[in-house]
């Protein structure tokens, strides 16, 4: 059960973001949103990473009694991780920018006044 | 010679991604300098590409393993899976790539004297560089989270050129909305493939087709993927982004986005036949169902939508929408007969369509841009009579509008006829609907091509010139390949849709060519 | 490689070559038929111009169709359609991402119900 918690946290946490990108009307809220469910993807790759007893393939780091490589950790999760981290960075300042720009031009964050093209 | 093949798929991305940062510092220099960089560095790309085709042609799959000692190295020590970044390229690959790396080029041709006093052309070409990498990327790499990595850059790149003409609230709206869908499909695209990586501790994709199990979360990730790819490639009734993108971008711009969504499409092709194509095809007969009833709805809303558009890079925009539906009938038919006769012909008629699409609708786009730069005009009201002052760009409209409504002798026709053929015998149903609409697709046109070009001019146009050369050389490219395209296309058909037809058909050839065995 | 190798559609064949004989066939009939026509019309009077049921013309800039009402009759036919069509382009953002989420529970229910 204890193992499952950060499934839960990821559900929830996706849940949250899509809740936010879809009900609230203010873009910088949307924008958050979409940082939540990253956050939650994040959550999920990071977890799926976890092995229990595992270590950290640090070679100059190894406990004495560990056996090499059979209890190291493959670290792709990490590592898909932080490039993850890193593309959500650039999402996140792209996105924030606009937000920016729109408001100057339409002098409002509200998302249902941004709609000039429709139909 | 050999070396230069061999290292050709890294070099591929590695050389625009180089240019991109170095263009900035020659736009220091002079205007001149840097556009004829650009140029030279996409011609040199094309030509790679090129030759790297001609291998293929003749030699099968290559591959390249990053950071081995040898490029075809694909098992380091005692692994029992490839844990390195493979780029993969077969026959669809590299026929994705002629295509991405034909617009970018043409892009640039045409941005050369499109733009004259826009400010952060410097940044632009950085920009356009980067979509080239991104989709270049999508379609070599045989590695799903790489593929995810150059995803990202592709809508991020594209995003921030939507937004290239900052002073226009349009194209600021435009740019976020597809922002948002792109990144938030992205994250599923990514929790995809979280979901294979913790069932079978692969990332490669042919690893990956090898082992799969159909399990339940198999299904699951196959839902995320396919639900987030077919956003990107503008399926209805996800379709909404894309005419808003399409139409404010500058046209420039707006070809190299299509281009990028054709990317997408080849990611939905290779997570159906490839990814979960592996003996199991007759399971993806719901799917393919699907995909043909999406692609209708996608033909018809986008077709219906065209007609009472009333600004012209709009217009273009919904039919270009219209025109991803031709595709996704070709494939969801190839999926839904299963093993069928007339799945090869269907599925050739849609990946032949690609190529087609991207040179119509591309045209289209460059002469709306060509009429926007022209009369800084885009409302179809406004707009009349302009045959006599741009001949040159009335004649590359004509060529447009007959080759993506399906008009013989021309490039649509070829690839519309595969199409119809084949899903009549599916259903007939299916052939009528889209032979209908691309009835009515010419009726648009026509519409469109009355009220810009013909009648008397109107008063505020009076002056209006024709556009310079570097636009007309770039519409000029992209006609004459329509029209060779259409006058050869049994030719075009086994020189290049072939190949990839056969890569999407037998997708053991590509588990084979990255794990061995017979 | 024979470039002018025909398309095989499992049912039939394309090739280009033999509709553009038959182009150029066709239009060397119509040149032909053109040529029976009558030579002996009066150049720059009444018989070249358009005839617009006796009207005078003064600015012909307004003879020119809109292109927002070319196909007036045809959206006006299909109104019911395109009113419901119309409205279900919003332009609202959250609409697009919420198209999406439908969009995924129906590919659930394919996938999971049928495969």
């Amino acid at each position: 059960m204890i193992y499952n918690i950060p499934y839960i946290a990821v559900i929830i946490l996706i849940m949250v973001g899509l809740y936010a990108v879809v009900f609230k009307r203010n873009i910088i809220k949307m924008v958050m949103g979409i940082t939540i469910i990253e956050s939650g993807v994040n959550l999920f790759l990071v977890t799926l990473g976890y092995r229990a007893g595992g270590v950290a393939p640090i070679f100059t780091n190894l406990p004495e009694e560990r056996q090499i490589p059979g209890q190291l950790v493959l670290p792709i999760p990490q590592a898909l991780t932080l490039t993850s981290i890193v593309i959500g960075v650039a999402v996140l300042a792209l996105m924030l920018a606009l937000a920016i720009q729109i408001y100057r031009q339409y002098k409002t964050l509200d998302v249902t006044k941004i709609r000039r093209l429709k139909e | 010679m050999n070396s230069i093949i061999t290292h050709s798929p890294a070099l591929l991305i590695a050389i625009p991604l180089f240019a991109a940062f170095i263009t900035p510092l020659l736009s220091r220099i002079h205007r001149r300098a840097r556009d004829g960089f650009v140029l030279i560095v996409l011609a040199a790309t094309e030509l790679l590409a090129l030759l790297l085709a001609q291998d293929i042609y003749a030699n099968g799959i290559r591959k390249y393993v990053f950071g081995a000692t040898l490029p075809s190295l694909t098992h380091p020590g005692t692994m029992s899976i490839p844990v390195r970044i493979i780029f993969e390229i077969d026959g669809l690959s590299i026929f994705m790539v002629l295509i991405s790396l034909t617009i970018a080029f043409v892009a640039t041709v045409y941005s050369s004297s499109f733009f004259k006093k826009e400010d952060g052309l410097d940044r632009y070409y950085t920009l356009l560089l980067l979509v080239t990498v991104g989709m270049v990327g999508m379609e070599l790499t045989g590695d799903l989270f790489n593929f995810f990595v150059f995803l990202e850059i592709t809508s991020i790149a594209s995003c921030a050129l939507i937004a290239f003409w900052v002073d226009r609230g349009e194209s600021l709206e435009a740019a976020f909305k597809y922002i948002v869908i792109s990144s938030i499909g992205a994250l599923f695209v990514l929790m995809a493939i979280g979901f294979l990586y913790g069932q079978y501790d692969a990332l490669n994709i042919a690893a990956l087709a090898n082992s799969i199990q159909f399990t339940f979360i198999d299904k699951v990730a196959l839902v995320l993927l396919l639900a987030a790819l077919t956003m990107k490639a503008g399926i209805a009734p996800m379709h909404m982004w894309l005419p808003d993108a399409y139409g404010e971008a500058p046209p420039s711009v707006t070809i190299a986005v299509v281009a990028a969504t054709q990317a997408s499409l080849y990611g939905v092709l290779r997570v159906c036949f490839t990814l979960y194509g592996k003996g199991l095809r007759l399971n993806m007969a719901a799917v393919g169902w699907t995909l043909v009833g999406l692609g209708l709805l996608t033909i018809f809303i986008g077709v219906t939508m065209a007609l009472v558009q009333r600004s012209l890079t709009r217009t273009i925009a919904f039919a270009a929408v219209g025109e991803i539906g031709y595709m996704v009938i070709g494939a969801g038919t190839a999926l839904a007969a299963g093993a069928q006769n007339f799945a090869t012909v269907a599925l050739k008629g849609g990946v032949f369509h690609i190529f087609n699409d991207v040179l119509d609708i591309g045209l289209l786009f460059l002469v709306a841009g060509a009429i926007i730069y022209a009369t800084k005009e885009r409302d179809l009201n406004n707009l009349g009579g302009l045959a006599k002052r741009m001949k040159y760009t009335t004649v590359f409209f004509l060529i447009g509008l007959l080759a993506v409504a399906g008009m013989p002798p021309l490039n649509g026709f070829a690839s519309k006829i595969l199409i119809y053929e084949s899903t009549y015998q599916l259903n007939p149903i299916i052939s009528i609907i889209a032979i209908l609409s691309s009835i009515l697709l010419l009726a648009i046109f026509v519409k469109i091509f009355y009220s810009l070009f013909l009648g008397p001019e109107l008063p505020h146009l009076r002056d209006v010139k024709e556009v310079p050369k570097g636009m007309l050389v770039a519409m000029a490219i992209l006609a004459t390949l329509i029209i060779i395209f259409g006058l050869f296309p049994g030719y075009v058909l086994q020189t290049i849709v072939d190949p990839a037809v056969a890569a999407l058909s037998n997708p053991t050839n590509y588990i084979n060519a990255i794990l061995g065995g017979a | 490689m024979n470039p002018f190798v025909p398309i095989d559609t499992g049912s039939g064949f394309w090739n280009p070559l033999i509709w553009v004989i038959v182009f150029i066939i066709a239009l060397l009939i119509v040149y032909v038929i053109r040529g029976l026509g009558r030579g002996d019309y009066k150049k720059n009077t009444g018989q070249t111009k358009p005839f617009l049921s006796g009207n005078v013309v003064e600015n012909d800039e307004q003879l020119h169709v809109k292109g927002g009402n070319v196909y007036w009759g045809f959206t006006e036919a299909f109104k019911g359609y395109y009113n419901k069509i119309k409205s279900m382009h919003t332009g609202d953002t959250r609409d697009y991402v919420l198209w999406f989420l439908v969009m995924m529970v129906v590919f659930f229910a394919v996938v999971l119900g049928v495969m």
